[in-house]
């Protein structure tokens, strides 16, 4: 039996909790589902040493009355139905909505590059997730390299955990990372925050204009390879934590049918309201574009205060909003990939690592699909998550044509189930 | 005008198997394809090389054409692998047809063994236990049918041939073809463009029959053969409008990749959740542990279908130099290279091996 509600957010993030919040306010009865076992996202996953930050603690204390089921993965949907399926650690069930917020998040770029595959190289953000939750760092030494403010964080994180952090290597160049400093005084907050976190990896040396060329080592990462402004520098460490910034996670909105961007990486498409091309359905934070937290909390407020009915309140958020989409805007300028990046891979380098293909079996092929055919890329546990958006910075690749089903992998057990199915197909 | 010995429209296991037989004969081919290749019924399907046995017709081309891909298990990239069908019954108008299978087989010096329960349970511990019986044909495959079409143009490409990419047939004239971008190809054409090949051949009775697929993460060794329930070929053959069997495969890489589902009358590929559930209820009786193994991607494809399950080949009755090989519905990648020596005959008017009276393009089909 499905479980129904008004208001069904997806993502107990920045964005989700917001939108939970500004719905709940209103009377109506509001659910809040995230895969992780804990609210917060990525951006504010629970850390086993430290506190969480106040903004976070803050947000998650205006859910607190919020009904909740975490631990789930979304199975599939069915939007005129206004129904989804998830299965948690042993069961399948069905939440019904009457208003559907999507907060998904984004997922990191994972560009390939020599060594790339080696234990030990992980996302930037992928180990500070894993730090957090207790992977032990103490004493590690650490490179942190690929772009954006996400590396910063990801370094504060690991220093925090006692990880030897040698060295941060960034791709965009010096004068475009200062003039962005300098012009950080427009948004006090965020030059507040640039400054503390600066503060916390005070004696870290950080290469602009600069990235790994090699992941070094036999069987295990030893040391990596860094072409700092043309100069070549060796250094040995234990970790690589290497993510290029952030890509919409637009995967439950295509499954939906919601219409996309047509952006290299697709996002989530919403009007001023955060509404969706999908009648009821809205959408907010990084599936809808990648701009940071204030963005994903603003724009969750509104889709929060919108999907109630309360139109006057969210519109008066939409000053908020457009100051946090230039502060996107001006990060996504600073950050953009230089074409160097692309070309990190040679033709060795394994690009799907789920089904071992080298960038030269690609090389051959016009488009995704062709590509997929011959060489399974894209055809393993991942379903192309990682290297997908890697081929999409890399030949223009347009990954997915039409949905997927299920939205993660899932037990078969949860799409024999068929009660979803039979509301869909009366 | 650029003429051909062969022109074939359509770059699927059909058609290049078909363009590979009249390149080794000599012919000079050029095959037109414009989408990717092996990309239609050849990418939806499982790759499962059977001996199948529904009509004795269907069984010929299957035996006539199962030998020459011996020729293939040697290629790595065709990922052949001989893991053997295991057809299973689970009651006893399945052990009849398991038993009427295994005299056909015997009739036909097919080798195969029956499996008791027991054997059974030795044979695949995951199946479940209260099987009636099952019946082993150990010389059964299973290739990866996108590369095997791949390296099949290859070697027609090694010959001379062409391979016209991006490029389109779009209308049949004066023993000729004309492509999309309007050029005009001289010689013979050979339609093998599977479920679209009415849009050339309107005569052609071809109906699009959607299956759906599941394909799992890796489980290596938890299966170790192409277990098809007996009632599969009913399943195949029956013309109801909806029908599923238990057919699940074991890839060489450790997925498993879960059938099957015929549906008339359906157009476009989005998953049907209904069908989808029966599908894999259906499964699960005979593998019940599979209903714990996590499923990656679930998609739909198209076989092209006649009325009576078997392929149209040979020449177009009325049409001059118009030859077709396509409606193979869920045989098209095992009797691909049988299809194509049976057409290459037809070609260049010699008799063929096998009876092409069944397989006569315009046959009385209902």
């Amino acid at each position: 039996m499905a479980e129904r509600c008004d208001v069904l957010v997806i993502g107990a993030g920045p964005a989700g909790l917001a939108a939970a919040a500004a719905a709940a306010g209103q009377g109506v009865d509001v659910m809040l589902l995230d895969a992780q076992p804990r609210a917060g996202g990525q951006v504010w996953r629970h850390d086993i040493a430290h506190r969480a930050p106040r903004r976070a603690r803050h947000a998650l204390r205006r859910v607190a009355a919020v009904k909740r089921h975490f631990g789930i993965r979304v199975v599939d949907a069915d939007a005129s139905a206004r129904m989804l399926r998830v299965e948690d650690a042993l069961h399948a069930r069905e939440f019904g909505w009457d208003r559907l917020i999507l907060a998904t998040g984004a997922r990191e770029l994972c560009l390939p590059f020599p060594g790339g595959t080696l234990p030990g190289v992980t996302g930037a953000g992928g180990l500070q997730a894993l730090v957090k939750q207790g992977w032990p760092v103490s004493g590690k030494r650490v490179v942190v390299a690929g772009s954006g403010p996400l590396l910063l964080a990801a370094a504060a994180s690991l220093r925090a955990h006692r990880a030897r952090v040698l060295a941060i290597v960034e791709q965009a160049a010096r004068h475009d990372v200062h003039a962005f400093a300098r012009a950080l005084w427009r948004w006090p907050d965020k030059l507040a925050q640039a400054v503390q976190l600066r503060a916390r990896l005070l004696g870290v040396p950080i290469h602009y204009g600069a990235v790994v060329r090699a992941a070094r080592g036999d069987g295990t990462l030893c040391g990596v390879e860094i072409d700092s402004a043309g100069v070549s520098v060796e250094l040995a460490c234990d970790h690589l934590a290497a993510g290029f910034g952030l890509v919409p996670d637009a995967g439950f909105g295509r499954l939906l049918g919601c219409e996309l961007t047509a952006a290299t990486q697709p996002a989530i498409r919403v009007d001023a309201l955060q509404r969706t091309s999908v009648e009821s359905v809205f959408a907010a934070g990084e599936c809808c574009g990648i701009g940071g937290m204030d963005k994903a909390r603003i724009e969750g407020a509104i889709a929060g205060h919108a999907a109630v009915g309360d139109e006057s309140v969210a519109r008066a958020l939409f000053a908020a909003r457009d100051r946090a989409r230039r502060f996107a805007d001006a990060v996504a300028h600073t950050f953009t990939l230089d074409p160097r990046t692309r070309t990190l891979a040679d033709g060795e380098t394994t690009v799907c690592r789920c089904e071992d293909v080298t960038l030269d079996a690609l090389r051959a092929f016009h488009d995704a699909r062709a590509a997929k055919l011959a060489t399974r890329c894209g055809m393993g546990a991942c379903q192309g998550r990682i290297c997908g958006a890697a081929l999409a910075e890399l030949f223009g690749w347009s990954w997915h044509g039409h949905p997927r089903q299920p939205l993660f992998p899932a037990r078969l057990a949860s799409l024999a189930d068929e009660s979803l199915a039979r509301r869909s197909c009366p | 005008m650029p003429a051909y010995d062969l022109i074939v429209a359509g770059a699927g296991i059909v058609g290049a198997a078909c363009a590979l037989a009249a390149a080794e004969e000599g012919l000079r081919v050029a095959v037109v394809e414009p989408g990717p290749i092996g990309g239609g019924a050849t990418a939806a399907g499982m790759g499962h090389l059977v001996a199948m046995d529904e009509s004795p017709a269907e069984f010929a081309l299957a035996r006539y054409s199962l030998p020459w891909w011996e020729a293939w298990a040697e290629e790595a990239a065709a990922e052949f692998r001989r893991c053997g069908t295991l057809w299973v019954a689970d009651d006893e108008t399945g052990m009849v047809s398991l038993q009427a299978r295994f005299a056909r087989f015997a009739a036909a010096d097919v080798a195969c063994e029956r499996l008791d329960a027991a054997a059974l349970r030795e044979a695949e511990p995951e199946l479940a236990h209260d099987l009636a019986g099952g019946l082993r044909v150990p010389g059964d495959a299973v290739v990866y049918p996108p590369q095997v079409t791949r390296l099949m143009l290859d070697r027609v490409n090694a010959r001379g041939g062409a391979l016209l990419h991006r490029r389109k047939v779009v209308a049949l004239e004066n023993g000729g073809a004309r492509l999309d971008d309007g050029t005009r190809l001289a010689g013979p054409v050979l339609v093998a463009c599977g479920c679209d090949t009415p849009a050339l051949l309107p005569e052609l009775a071809i109906r699009p029959r959607r299956g759906h697929l599941v394909v799992t993460d890796r489980y290596p060794d938890w299966l170790h053969h192409q277990v098809v329930e007996t009632g599969y070929a009913a399943s195949a053959h029956g013309d109801a409008d909806e029908s599923v069997a238990c057919n699940v495969q074991p890839r060489p890489g450790g997925q498993l990749l879960v059938g099957s589902s015929r549906e008339y009358g359906r157009t476009g590929n989005a998953v049907s959740m209904s069908l989808l559930a029966r599908m894999l209820r259906r499964c699960f009786r005979f593998l019940p542990g599979l209903a714990r193994c996590k499923a990656l991607r679930a998609w739909t494809g198209f076989r092209p279908a006649t009325s009576d399950g078997l392929p149209c080949i040979g020449a177009v009755p009325s049409r001059r130099n118009v030859w077709v090989a396509a409606g193979h519905e869920g045989l098209g990648v095992t009797t691909a290279p049988g299809t194509a020596r049976l057409f290459v005959d037809l070609l260049l008017g010699r008799a063929p091996r096998l009876d092409p009276a069944p397989y006569a393009p315009l046959r009385g089909m209902t």
